[in-house]
């Protein structure tokens, strides 16, 4: 326990100290609200839809809590050489309170992310339908987290350098971002993407922050939990065996 | 009760093979409790992928490594309780200050609440970086960050410490320091040194024994007066170049060279 609590500690810790960090990860998010929040409103109120920025920014608080999340998976594959995770691979303790620990700790840090993304989007328009459900959105975006920093953690304890970076950014995170229904409705979608966006768990986690936050829901609140439980443990159980066999 | 062998590390016909690479082929020695054992060889040579396995980072392909009487394939957690280690490459979180350092690696080696505090300043005195316990590593010099990563290597008393070329890239009043230093804790607390180094000379003045591996093969083992005296040579250096010959060997460039370089460019 002590250990896996000292881990999550220092990410924590590092979390808070880079301030630049924290600033620099909300342009994005902030400039996808405003961008497509206020470009694409208009058309979106004609179709029918109601306000675009409510629907939106369920989104693209996922969003922000999918990128910090794999980030902070990934970055194993420097510490692997270069940081403290040789120190604790080489300490008396056991793997999987090492990953747990290390998931924990990012998975909170992304949690964070998402939250201030959340309160971002508070000032520019983003009103909640049932402002008591905001303890139980945040129970999904810590679910969230925790199965995108185990995909990263995952992936990370495979590769050698960061050469494959880009190529998961662009045909795994990308895609998992614009496929899930963060930025337009699952409804009367071509089958391709609808089947696509079935397969994509952060459709599950998106579609469980708009069921929660703004009583529009297309799986279904109990559905999306099922489907992000089963996911994590999943994604726990593979990233935990891949990073047991870790060598270095 | 096990009772205390002389020999603290037993290498016993070790090979590790990856793929079709031998990187060590059937390798045997040991090191006595208390000692200062020089691993000596060209890049290459199969002195890491030794290290990792008596640091239970690599498992054998085949034989046997015990570590104070614990089997390093399997009584990993067992073995790693009994020893310190400073990488070649720095593992200090630089985000976090000496001392949150130096209490993560007691909290890991689950040194007891109530000896963990002293612990650490003795140590952090003992380096002289106490008065610099609260500022960030990366403020850090090398040679201080060396002196750091010594003293969070000694925290959970171990019995041996394994030192990786830890005066790479150090000036020559650093390396001397801390090889003044390694001597001292050698000599008071009677913990076992096991060190790598390209500097022959250092090796040459701390080591009392020396092993020289070359093609992943023991070509030698002895004090530095045999050494000189089997190859008929001046210096530790002409014997290290008449064992291993005079080639410039060309290692190619691994995922971690490569990483070396981006790493300036990649830091926050």
């Amino acid at each position: 326990m002590s250990t896996i609590y000292i881990l999550w500690l220092r990410q924590l810790k590092r979390y808070f100290r880079s301030r630049a960090r924290i600033v620099g990860s909300l342009g994005q998010p902030l400039l996808f609200l405003l961008a497509l929040g206020f470009g694409f409103g208009p058309i979106y109120a004609k179709a029918g839809g109601g306000n675009f920025i409510e629907f939106l920014a369920p989104g693209i608080i996922a969003m922000s809590i999918l990128f910090t999340a794999v980030f902070t998976g990934i970055e194993i594959i420097w510490d692997k050489q270069f940081g403290f995770l040789k120190e604790t691979l080489v300490a008396p303790i056991s793997r999987v309170n090492i990953m747990l620990g290390r998931t924990l700790g990012g998975a909170t840090v992304a949690t964070l992310q998402g939250v201030i993304v959340a309160i971002i989007s508070f000032f520019i328009g983003f009103r909640l339908e049932h402002p008591t459900s905001l303890l139980l959105a945040l129970v999904v975006m810590f679910l969230i987290a925790l199965i995108f920093t185990a995909l990263g953690t995952a992936i990370a304890s495979v590769l050698e350098d960061m050469q494959g970076f880009q190529l998961i950014m662009n045909f795994l995170v990308m895609p998992l971002f614009f496929l899930s229904g963060a930025l337009f409705p699952l409804d009367n979608l071509p089958k391709a993407i609808i089947t696509i966006a079935r397969i994509d768990p952060l459709s599950y986690g998106i579609d469980a922050l708009r069921g929660i936050l703004i009583g529009q829901s297309h799986f279904g609140v109990m559905l999306d939990f099922m489907v992000l439980i089963g996911v994590l443990a999943i994604l726990l159980a593979i990233g935990s065996y891949l990073f047991s066999q870790i060598e270095i | 009760m096990k009772k205390e062998t002389e020999k603290i590390i037993e290498v016993h016909g070790v090979t590790k093979k990856f793929g079709d690479f031998t990187a060590v082929d059937d390798v045997s020695f040991d090191v006595k409790r208390g000692e200062i054992f020089a691993f000596l060889g060209p890049n290459g040579a199969g002195k890491t992928t030794t290290i990792k396995m008596l640091t239970t980072l690599l498992v054998p392909t085949s034989g046997e490594i015990t570590i104070d009487g614990k089997d390093a394939a399997k009584d990993k957690n067992g073995a790693r309780k009994s020893f310190g280690i400073v990488f070649q490459d720095p593992s200090l979180d630089d985000e976090l200050t000496a001392m949150e350092n130096l209490h993560f690696h007691a909290v890991l080696y689950k040194v007891p609440k109530k000896t963990r505090d002293k612990r650490i300043e003795q140590l952090l005195k003992l380096v002289e970086l106490w008065d610099r316990r609260d500022s960030l590593v990366k403020e850090f010099s090398g040679g201080m960050k060396r002196r750091l990563e010594i003293a969070r290597g000694l925290i959970h008393h171990p019995k041996i410490l394994f030192l990786d070329e830890p005066t790479i890239g150090l000036d020559p009043q650093t390396r001397n320091y801390l090889w003044k230093y390694i001597e001292e804790l050698n000599k008071s607390e009677g913990i076992t040194i096991f060190l790598t180094t390209h500097y022959m000379e250092e090796a040459d003045k701390v080591a009392q024994r020396i092993a020289i591996i070359d093609h992943g093969k023991i070509m030698t083992i002895g004090t530095s007066a045999e050494l000189k005296k089997q190859t008929k040579t001046e210096s530790l250096e002409d014997a290290f170049l008449a064992l291993t010959g005079k080639q410039i060997r060309e290692e190619e460039g691994s995922a971690k060279d490569r990483m070396r370089i981006h790493r300036q460019m990649w830091r926050r």
